[in-house]
């Protein structure tokens, strides 16, 4: 995250390089149960940002020693796809995509009721086809509505977008624009039903006005992700059921 | 980090202390243990420095070598942090390469130096697009009771804080101090049951449900923050740790500085 750039990414109206203003959320489309093997899937489109979860379990856990005799764990892998970057990124897990795995588990495990499952393992495969900023909170958003799918008793689904900064203005949920050449970037995720927070980093430079700000917008923000959440949801589950062996 | 199973009378006995605003070691919720600091301890370093935040130690090198620099940034130097929770630190901790807590560690520490622009990349550049100065930060727990994030950042920054880079050694011009523009400074807070306590050891550790790491720059401004743990913090939980993030930091800040 530079600062300098010649770009305008907020004209002098406040409108944003993709036509936004800055409390605007790029579009999403989510849509449940779009595998066929996994227990539950979820697609996830946000602006460019396309992202595809998937999750099997409760099942055995592995490696053995993983196992919690009190819990299920939640094991998550977060992956960007070979093609989803501008360069090819090369493929296996890096740093990048280790943390993020670790904190998407870390934000699934406070809603999902994992006592009910000791010694299970939970996994979670979230897929980035595209990507163009915003990658992790779209993988969480599909995650959750994948858990759902799955059927997993859970106490609510977990929204999550980012908030933050560009041309010194509070942006909502920033493009790949935004977020290279922007002076910061707040990606959170929350429980909507006590607005929580479960998941939450912040990387760049804001006071404390601009973070209240960012914040404020994000949650905002959130419970309009978990709309289209439930949506997708219901739209999956009031759909006549397809006759077995029928073709889909 | 792994989780030793802790019993229930000790889990009592801070929770129980905690209700009444005091910790095990005597500690106020919002107090750090005593930090002592060694700088260039390591001559084969080019900057390092030993932290003890109580009974955690950590020791940060930094090695500072010429390199290409990134096609996308090809008059700014490079910096990049590592982190190894070594098993001579904790019987929990694995020899082999760095697993997610060490990731997450070495991740965070390294967002708090490079998003407060704490060294100035752009002077780092020997020949546009040819040459630059490599800056490597790596640290190593040596003895862990607890907030390794805090003691790895405060190792970290006082390591490239006194860092020179060898000019000599290579033939690029005169040994010169590693330009330094600010002090980030990392405070951690964990939440038990609805208490938040700033440095937690070891124990606190273990019992806590959610983690909050707030990095501040000298004018108190945020540059990094990382939420960890299975649980959740309330809006008011995130205020009151930004609040304490700027206070403890610009403390810690005099200590070091």
């Amino acid at each position: 995250m530079s600062g300098h750039t010649d770009m305008v990414l907020v004209d002098e109206n406040g409108m944003r390089i993709d036509g936004r203003t800055a409390e605007e959320h790029r579009p999403i489309k989510i849509e449940a149960g779009v595998l066929n093997n996994a227990d539950g899937s979820a697609y996830v489109e946000i602006g460019k940002n396309k992202v595809l979860a998937a999750v099997y379990g409760p099942r055995e856990c592995h490696p053995r020693h993983l196992q919690n005799p009190t819990k299920a764990i939640i094991q998550c892998k977060y992956n960007m796809q070979a093609f989803s970057v501008s360069d090819r990124k090369r493929p296996g897990p890096d740093r990048r995509s280790i943390e993020i795995s670790k904190i998407i588990s870390e934000a699934l495990e406070k809603v999902v009721l994992t006592e009910l499952y000791p010694r299970a393992s939970i996994d979670v495969y979230i897929e980035i086809l595209q990507a163009n900023a915003g990658t992790r909170c779209a993988g969480l958003t599909a995650a959750s509505v994948a858990l759902a799918d799955a059927g997993i008793p859970m106490r609510d689904i977990v929204p999550a977008i980012a908030a933050g900064k560009a041309d010194g203005h509070v942006l909502l949920d920033l493009n790949k624009e935004e977020d290279n050449y922007g002076q910061a970037d707040v990606p959170i995720a929350i429980v909507p039903s006590t607005d929580e927070i479960v998941l939450l980093q912040m990387d760049g430079n804001m006071t404390r006005e601009e973070f209240d700000h960012a914040i404020e917008l994000a949650v905002d923000a959130c419970h309009q992700v978990y709309d289209i959440q439930k949506d997708a949801l219901k739209k999956r589950y009031s759909a006549k059921p397809a006759k077995e062996g029928a073709d889909e | 980090m792994s989780n030793p199973i802790m019993s229930e009378i000790k889990r009592d006995h801070i929770m129980n202390l905690l209700a009444e605003g005091t910790r095990v070691d005597k500690r106020s919720p919002t107090d750090f243990r005593k930090i002592s600091v060694e700088t260039n301890c390591i001559e084969s370093a080019d900057g390092s420095a030993r932290v003890k935040l109580g009974k955690t130690e950590v020791i940060a090198g930094v090695k500072i070598i010429p390199g290409t620099p990134f096609g996308d940034t090809p008059t700014s130097g490079v910096l990049t942090t590592g982190a190894e929770l070594i098993p001579m630190a904790h019987p929990t901790f694995e020899s082999g390469p760095p697993g997610e807590d060490a990731i997450e560690l070495a991740r965070v520490v390294d967002r708090g130096i490079r998003e407060s622009g704490m060294v100035d990349v752009e002077q780092l550049c020997i020949v546009p697009g040819e040459e630059v100065w490599m800056c490597f930060v790596d640290i190593y727990a040596l003895d862990y009771d607890g907030n390794l994030f805090d003691a790895a950042n405060l190792a970290a920054v006082c390591a490239l804080k006194t860092a020179i880079i060898p000019g000599e050694q290579y033939g690029k011009g005169e040994n010169k101090p590693l330009p330094v523009t600010c002090l980030p400074i990392s405070v951690t807070e964990v939440k038990i049951g609805n208490d938040l306590i700033v440095d937690p050891n070891f124990d606190e550790e273990q019992i806590s449900s959610a983690r909050l790491t707030v990095t501040t720059d000298d004018n108190g401004n945020f540059r990094a923050m990382q939420k960890g743990g299975c649980g959740s913090i309330t809006l008011d939980d995130l205020s009151l740790c930004l609040d304490r993030a700027v206070e403890k930091g610009a403390e810690i800040r005099k200590i070091i500085g």
